[in-house]
This record gives C-alpha cells, sequence and structure tokens, in this order.
C-alpha cells in the first residue's frame, strides 16, 4: 500500500477542502463537484480526506456494510436478521471507492456472478461499485469524460439512495447512499449543465499564482515522492485533528439551530440570485449548519452562510455565457446585498 | 547548437536527447516520460535503441498500438482460458505488464482519447484499476511513457497525457549525439552511488520563478523540473542540484511548455521579481538571477516556428492543445458500445464475451450432463453482440464578420446570436469553432473544441473594424470544412455577415471584385457539401448576404426578421436534417 499524500499538507484550495470536510460530517449535502486547472491537488485531496475519516460500524458479514443501527435503512438481508436482535457488528474504514474510466455498467450497479453461474449453475448477484460505496464515497476523476449513460445512472442512485438492479433475471434492491465526488477539467470539456445542478457543493480550483505558495508546493510534493512514509508521518498529528474535528462536528450538527432571521436573509439570496427550485436553499442551509457544526458553534451565523454560498450556488445560476466575470462575482454581489459589505 | 556546451562533469558533449535518455533510465517512472517530436521514424528509433541500451538489464519496454483495446491495454477476460477453465480467467493488461519499466507510445497524436486517459490515470496511482467485465482488479502499474508525436504541426497529443509527461524533446533539434558506452558509464555511476541529491530553496524558487515568466499554469510542471534536475545532477555526480542541472531541467521541461515569451534579460531585473515581498533580499538577488538564468535556457529551446507563432498571437497559444479532438474521429469510425443485443457475430458485429457468457451461464448444469465437466457449453442462442450507436460528431464552424459594417450595426446581436447558439452546441456536446474576418483579414479565433469556456473567451475577445474580406474568410471556413470532414466528423457552418465585401484577398479595397471573389469562394466551398446557412446581419435585408448563401447553396436567414431564438431553431432543424 502506498502511502497517501495528506490532506492536512495540501497548501491552499481551502474552498475544496470545507466542500469536502462539509460532506464528511453531512453526507446528504448531495456530492461534491471539483472543477478546474490540472495537477491542483483534486484528486489527492480526496484520497487523503478519505484517509483520515474517523472508521464506521457495519454489521458483520454484510455484503453492503450496513449501519447496525439504522432502523430500515439497511439492505433486505439486515433488516429481516435485525428483527431477531442486535446484529454483530464491526468498525471497517469509510469505503472511497475510484470510479475508473472505462468502468462498465455492470460492474457499477452489479450483475449475474459468472463465477458461480458457470461453476456451479447458481444465480448469485454480485454486487458492484455502488454497494461498495454505500455509507463512504465514491469518486470519479475526469467526470466530464464519463459516457452520459453513467453519469444519469450514477446521479440517480446518489439522489435516491437506493440501487436497484434489473437484468439477467437478477432483481435485486439495496441501499445505496454515497457522497459523490466528481472531478475535472473544463479545458476538456464541460459537464452537460443539466447535471451541474444535481451536485450539492460546487468547486472551482485555480493553480495558484504566487511564487512562494507555488514554491512551497512543490518542495512538499518533492518532500513526498523522496520519502512517501516520513512525510505522512510528520503530518499524522495534523491528520488526526481534522478527523477530531469531523467527529465533533457530527456529534453537534442535529443540535445547530439555524435562526429564522438567517433563514429569511438566505431565502433572499437566492431569489436575488434567481436560482431555480429549492434545492439551492436546502443545500445552502445545510452547508452552513455543517459549517458552523466544523466550527464548534450551535447556531448558524451570517459568516457562516457566507463562507459557503459559493459553494451551494455557484452551479445554479443561469448561465450567461457572455459576463466573463463569471458565476462567482454574481454571487458576491449578491451576498453584500443580502448580508452588507 | 546551444545545447553542447552545457554538459557538465561528465566530460562529454551531450545533447538534450542523450540527457533525456539518461534520465529516464535512471528511474522510468518518475519523471513520468518523454515526448519526443520526430520527423522520421528512424530519428525516433535511434533514440529509443539508445534507450533501451541504457535501461537496467530486464526493464519491461512495451509499445501500444494505436488500435489497442480497452482489455490488452487495461487486462480483460481471457477468453482462451475462460472456456477451458470453465470459469472466468483474467489476463493482465500491457499497463501492468510495464510495470517498473517504459511504456512506448507511436503515433502519440493520433491516440485514441480513452487510450490516453487510461495512461494519465495508471501514472497518477501508479496501479491499474479495472472495473469491467464482471471482475475487479488492482495491479501495480508504476511506469514511464514515451510519446512518440510524429504528426504535423496542427496535431498534436493529447494535453492530458504530455502534461505528465515531464520532459519534451524536439530531435530535430537536438538529436542524439554521445556514444552509448559513455552515456551508459554515466548511468551506471550514478546508479551505484545512489546519493541522494538534495535541493536548496532558492533553487526550488528559480523554478517556479521561471515557470511563472514562462506563463506556464500548470504546477506539475515544476514539480517535474526540480525531479529532472535531481536526476542530471546525479547523473553528473553531484549530491546538490547546481546551476547546470536547473539549464538543463529549464530546456528540457520548462522550455517546451511556456505559452509566452519571457521579458528579455536586458529589462531591468525587478520588474520580473514578484517575490521581493519576502524580506530576503540577499537571497533574492541570486534567487532572480538564477532564475533568469533558467528562463534564458527555456528560451534557447523553444523551436523557432514556436516563437513567430507565440509572438504572432501570445493570447491563443496558452490554450492546452487539440488532443481532444480526437475522440469524435475514433468514435464515428467505431461507434459507441451503448449495450447488447442478441444475434450472431457476423457482418461486423463484435461479440460481447462477458454477455454470452452470462447468457449461457443458467444452462451450463443442464448442458453439461453428456459432456466432461469444466468447459461451458455456449450455443449459438447464447450469442450476444455489442450493439454500436454510430454518432457522427459534428463540428460547428462560425464565420463572423467583424468588419466595420458589420461592428456598427449588428455584431452585438450577431454575438448572442452565436451565443445562443453555443449553448445549443453545447448540450448537444458538438465541438465548435470560430473564424472571423475583419480589416486584418481572416482569422480561426478558435479551433475546434467543445470547451465552452474557451469558445466564449474568443468571442469575448472578438477584434472588430476595418473593411470586409469575406473572401478570405469563406476561404479560411473552407479549409477547417475539409480538416473536420477528415476527421470524420460532419461540419456545419454558419456565416454572421451583411455579404458587403470590399476587400479582396490580395488586401485590396474595390467592392466589386471583392464581392466577385467572395462569390467565387462561396461557390467553390459549395463543392465541399457542408450544410451551411447564412445569417444577414445588415440593418434591412439586402441581396448581396443573399447571393453568398446562394452561391453557397446555403440557407438565407435574415437578422432583422430571426430574433434569437428563430435563429436557434433554424440552425438545430440544419443540423438535424444532416444527421439524417
Amino acid at each position: 500500500m502506498r502511502a497517501l499524500y495528506p490532506f492536512t499538507a495540501i497548501i491552499g484550495q481551502d474552498e475544496m477542502r470545507l466542500a469536502l470536510l462539509i460532506a464528511a460530517v453531512d453526507p446528504t449535502i448531495g456530492g461534491v463537484l471539483v472543477f478546474g486547472d490540472r495537477g491542483t491537488g483534486k484528486s489527492t485531496a480526496v484520497r487523503g480526506l478519505a484517509s483520515l475519516l474517523p472508521p464506521m460500524r457495519a454489521v458483520c458479514g454484510c455484503k453492503y456494510h450496513c449501519d447496525p443501527g439504522a432502523n430500515g435503512s439497511g439492505c433486505d438481508d439486515c433488516q429481516e436478521r435485525g428483527r431477531e436482535g442486535p446484529l454483530p457488528s464491526e468498525l471497517v474504514a469509510v469505503p472511497v471507492v475510484d470510479l475508473p474510466l472505462g468502468a462498465t455498467e455492470d460492474r457499477i450497479v452489479g450483475a449475474l456472478d459468472l463465477e458461480r453461474a458457470l461453476t456451479r449453475g447458481e444465480k448469485a448477484f454480485q454486487t458492484g461499485l455502488l454497494a461498495r460505496a454505500h455509507r463512504g464515497f465514491l469518486y470519479i476523476d475526469e467526470v466530464n469524460l464519463l459516457e452520459d449513460h453513467l453519469v444519469d445512472l450514477l446521479l440517480d442512485v446518489a439522489a435516491s439512495g437506493e440501487n436497484v438492479v434489473e437484468r439477467e433475471g437478477l432483481s435485486v434492491r439495496h441501499p445505496a447512499r454515497f457522497v459523490l465526488v466528481g472531478s475535472g477539467n473544463p479545458e476538456e470539456g464541460e459537464l452537460r449543465p443539466q447535471l451541474l445542478d444535481r451536485f450539492g457543493l460546487s468547486v472551482e480550483v485555480r493553480t495558484p499564482q504566487d511564487i512562494a505558495t507555488r514554491v512551497e508546493i512543490v518542495q512538499r510534493r518533492d518532500a513526498f515522492e523522496r520519502a512517501p512514509a516520513a512525510f505522512a508521518a510528520a503530518w499524522q498529528g495534523e491528520d488526526e485533528a481534522v478527523r477530531a474535528q469531523i467527529e465533533a462536528a457530527r456529534r453537534l450538527l442535529r443540535s445547530v439551530d439555524v435562526p429564522t432571521s438567517i433563514m429569511e436573509q438566505m431565502a433572499r439570496l437566492c431569489s436575488g440570485l434567481g436560482t431555480d427550485g429549492l434545492r439551492g436553499e436546502l443545500t445552502l442551509m445545510r452547508a452552513a449548519r455543517a459549517t458552523a457544526a466544523l466550527d464548534g458553534a450551535t447556531t448558524v451565523t451570517a459568516e457562516h452562510v457566507r463562507g459557503v454560498t459559493p459553494l451551494a450556488l455557484r452551479h445554479r445560476l443561469r448561465r450567461n455565457p457572455l459576463e466573463e466575470a463569471g458565476s462567482t462575482a454574481r454571487i458576491d454581489r449578491a451576498v453584500v446585498e443580502a448580508f452588507g459589505a | 547548437m546551444p545545447d553542447a556546451k552545457t554538459a557538465s562533469g561528465a566530460g562529454a558533449a551531450l545533447s538534450d536527447a542523450d540527457w533525456a535518455a539518461a534520465i529516464v533510465a535512471m528511474d522510468p517512472a518518475v519523471v513520468g516520460g518523454v515526448v519526443i517530436r520526430a520527423r522520421h521514424g528512424e530519428d525516433a528509433d535511434s533514440w529509443l535503441r539508445l534507450l533501451r541500451g541504457l535501461l537496467s538489464p530486464g526493464t519491461p519496454v512495451r509499445r501500444v498500438p494505436g488500435h489497442i483495446t480497452d482489455d490488452r491495454l487495461l487486462g480483460g477476460l481471457d477468453l482462451a482460458a475462460t472456456l477451458a477453465a470453465g470459469r472466468p480467467m483474467v489476463a493482465s493488461g500491457l499497463l501492468a505488464e510495464a510495470d517498473g519499466g517504459l511504456l512506448v507510445l507511436p503515433l502519440a497524436e493520433r491516440v485514441a482519447a480513452a487510450t490516453a486517459a487510461h495512461l494519465a490515470a495508471a501514472r497518477d496511482l501508479g496501479e491499474v484499476l479495472i472495473e469491467r467485465d464482471g471482475f475487479t482488479c488492482r495491479a501495480r502499474a508504476r511506469f514511464g511513457v514515451i510519446a512518440l508525436n510524429e504528426g504535423r504541426d496542427d496535431e498534436q497529443p493529447p494535453a492530458n497525457l504530455t502534461d505528465r509527461l515531464a520532459i519534451h524533446i524536439d530531435l530535430a533539434a537536438s538529436p542524439p549525439t554521445a556514444d552509448a558506452g559513455a552515456l551508459s558509464t554515466l548511468v551506471d555511476r550514478a546508479r551505484s552511488t545512489g546519493a541522494d541529491v538534495t535541493i536548496s530553496t532558492e533553487i526550488t524558487e528559480a523554478i517556479c520563478g521561471a515557470a511563472v515568466s514562462l506563463g506556464i499554469g500548470s504546477l506539475t510542471a515544476s514539480v517535474f523540473a526540480v525531479r529532472v534536475a535531481r536526476i542530471a545532477a546525479a547523473l553528473a555526480g553531484r549530491t546538490a542540484v547546481a546551476e547546470d542541472d536547473v539549464i538543463l531541467a529549464a530546456r528540457l521541461v520548462l522550455g517546451p511548455r511556456a505559452t509566452t515569451i519571457p521579458a528579455s534579460p536586458e529589462q531591468p531585473e525587478e520588474q520580473s521579481a514578484p517575490d521581493a515581498s519576502d524580506g530576503q533580499s540577499a537571497d533574492d538577488e541570486t534567487t532572480g538571477e538564477l532564475k533568469d538564468v533558467a528562463v534564458e535556457a527555456a528560451r534557447a529551446s523553444l523551436p523557432p516556428g514556436l516563437l513567430a507563432q507565440l509572438t504572432a498571437c501570445a493570447n491563443r497559444s496558452n490554450a492546452t492543445g487539440a488532443g481532444r479532438s480526437k475522440q469524435p474521429h475514433t468514435a464515428s469510425r467505431r461507434g459507441r458500445s451503448v449495450g447488447v443485443k442478441r444475434g450472431p457475430p457476423s457482418g461486423g458485429a463484435r461479440l460481447n464475451l462477458i454477455e454470452t457468457l452470462r447468457a449461457a451461464a443458467p444452462w451450463q448444469r443442464m448442458r453439461r450432463q453428456n459432456d466432461r465437466p469444466g468447459r461451458v457449453e455456449v450455443r449459438a442462442d447464447d450469442f450476444r453482440v455489442r450493439r454500436l450507436k454510430q454518432q457522427v460528431a459534428a463540428t460547428t464552424i462560425f464565420l463572423v464578420d467583424a468588419s466595420g459594417s458589420s461592428a456598427l450595426h449588428r455584431l452585438g446581436e450577431a454575438k448572442g446570436a452565436v451565443e445562443l447558439l453555443l449553448a445549443d452546441c453545447y448540450v448537444r456536446r458538438d465541438q465548435v469553432a470560430m473564424i472571423a474576418f475583419s480589416g486584418r483579414g481572416a482569422e480561426v479565433l478558435l479551433p475546434p473544441t467543445r470547451s465552452l469556456a474557451r469558445a466564449r473567451r474568443s468571442l469575448a475577445d472578438l477584434p472588430g473594424g476595418g473593411g470586409t474580406p469575406l473572401a478570405a474568410g469563406i476561404d479560411a471556413t473552407a479549409l477547417m470544412v475539409e480538416a473536420v470532414k477528415r476527421k470524420g466528423q460532419a461540419p456545419g457552418v454558419v456565416i454572421l455577415t451583411d455579404g458587403k465585401a470590399n476587400l479582396t484577398r490580395a488586401g485590396t479595397g474595390g467592392r466589386s471584385v471583392a464581392e466577385e471573389e467572395a462569390l467565387t469562394a462561396a461557390r467553390a466551398m459549395r463543392l465541399l457539401n457542408a450544410k451551411a446557412i447564412v445569417i444577414d446581419t445588415s440593418p434591412q435585408p439586402q441581396p448581396q448576404a443573399a447571393r453568398v448563401a446562394d452561391a453557397l447553396g446555403a440557407r438565407y436567414l435574415p437578422l432583422p426578421r430571426a430574433d434569437a431564438e428563430t435563429l436557434c431553431l433554424a440552425v438545430k432543424a440544419q443540423q438535424d436534417r444532416r444527421g439524417a
């Protein structure tokens, strides 16, 4: 196993880090889309975050590593067995599943287990990536290069939290709740606009331009390349701190209060920007709440909302191809209008 | 040859090509690989022979043919073994086989986008990850890539691949010179000492500063330059990176990636040193000098053609090349697999093995009764073939009249119309290209691309004013139509003009001559059989634009009567007819 570049050793890219932390605290946020320049540590950040997440409790022997405490949301098997009493469980690492380019549909949703069918003539379901990603992360690098029908499929499952397989005489449904993280480079083709707003948060990453930061990044990467294990060990303390922060935020999340005045301001913000539907407002509220929890605060403040507004709304604005300033500038203006400078 | 005298330490005169071979041979995976520009196959072959001689014995070197299928590249179901064993057997792919060694990619400029993406993904992870055809597999795959770019100047290997390969060299500018024996002594010595080479902060700063001065946005280049400098130092027998190593790294890594011509060193140095804020005045000077040395070295490695190109259109060349345009080419020829259907693999249909086996699986117990076990019984009924969608990728070329007369009246509206059409092309995943003509002549603002961001930028930067060299514009469009057709794509042309040509191809005035030339150009383009629309941008519909449309065999649409929405519908209708 190769050592991973530590999440906390990533320099800059605060927005990307915040978005990923929010998704780790509140997986219902609806996925994160990271778009930007090549070589800005997009995939490094996702993989690094995964390795620092606290382990989770899962039912022993369950193909979908169901949550033993989840009433009614586990797979059929766990629900059946769960009626007779508490299920044995174990601590497992949070799954982070890479969806490689060229993955076929049968491996994503699952299919007839060929080996068992051929050797024993049994009709068995071989789980796919969606099952493996349940309760964890599903990461797609170059999401803009993925076949459209696969992206549709993934977004559907991510939204419904359930994978329904009807193929080769199999009829299987199982829970598949995961945080979809997609990354890509817009120079290689953009994501279809109708897919954009189905991601909860959207991040734009740029290569830092100031020399000092660039030097620091190059030096750290160089140090990591030469001695990965030692480098990772040096950052372990920082990683632990972030892990503790995530754990604390998860405990706190339910009790974070969103004052009515803040709700009104968020509604004004969304209507001012003309975002369609309620999805934007809902995501904005959840993201603000998760940020407050990460801060250790029990009440959402205007500052929390301000920090996550670009993340939650940037990709929901009507596109105006002529406006070169782009959606970020429009959001900044709207935030100033709603909350004052 | 400026590079001959920089050979350091070893006492031998090494060219960039020699250095590149030695550096890659030291550790194929760590520098990602080499992009080699070679006009002739023989040049590349002799360099590859040199490289092979330098590699440690037993290092795998695999060639990736352009038509390689995903299952051979990544690994896949082994048909013979599967049928013999009666259960799925996996064969490893080229990526895994090349672990610890090199993959050679001939004709890299024509490599399929999917192949390039797989190479890039495996380079990033150091392993190959397979989720296909019913199995999951993870295999170590740390390798370097030698991409041979034998294309013409307008053909580039995919940027997502070349970005990940540290060294870019041009064999025509720098052929291998050293005798293999001397080079191999150098490599062996560096290998045997295996000393750790240190690199100071000043040198890292110089490399990063040089990259910024050269307009290289990606940090990957700086990271690679550091690695190359370190290996070069090891080859020269040093334990710390020195100036010579930085110069070499700048030439091999930074120079070829430059997108702007750096300010020449005669200018005051303070101007190009934005890192003065760090309050390290003493160090600053040396860093600045070293940075300039690196920039100068990189400048020297810029091929003369590139310089001219950069000077001519500096704002355009910072884009990432046209590699991606190859994807639809392949797609249109082979079609995209969109599922399976029952039927025999005849008439060119390709058998989908995994689905065939799945269809056969439930019957195995019954069929096997009289036969020996372990063999898979497949009947004709079970055959499943790939269903391919023949999707011809479309490229819509916009020819925009940005002359003074247009600019006065309707350039804004024309831009608005183009935008609407762009948004539509974007949804349909068509490619778009843009050519404008104005007093300065015809200019390709945007080669075919799928990136709306780039199209939007080029539209915003649309220059305006001057005369109307319509003929030159149509000629440029016809050239692009031919290029698009060569790639197997379907071109569509949208011309926005008032048709009032007043500049001839020769650049002289004269309305009647210019209009006659435009009509001739239009008739010539008509022979290319591309669907076209002429949108008349004059305030009142004029006969000139209609005549051009007629000569082109194009549909004529006066803008005054067409609001943006109607325009969009008209273009869509045209595209749909083409698709049928």
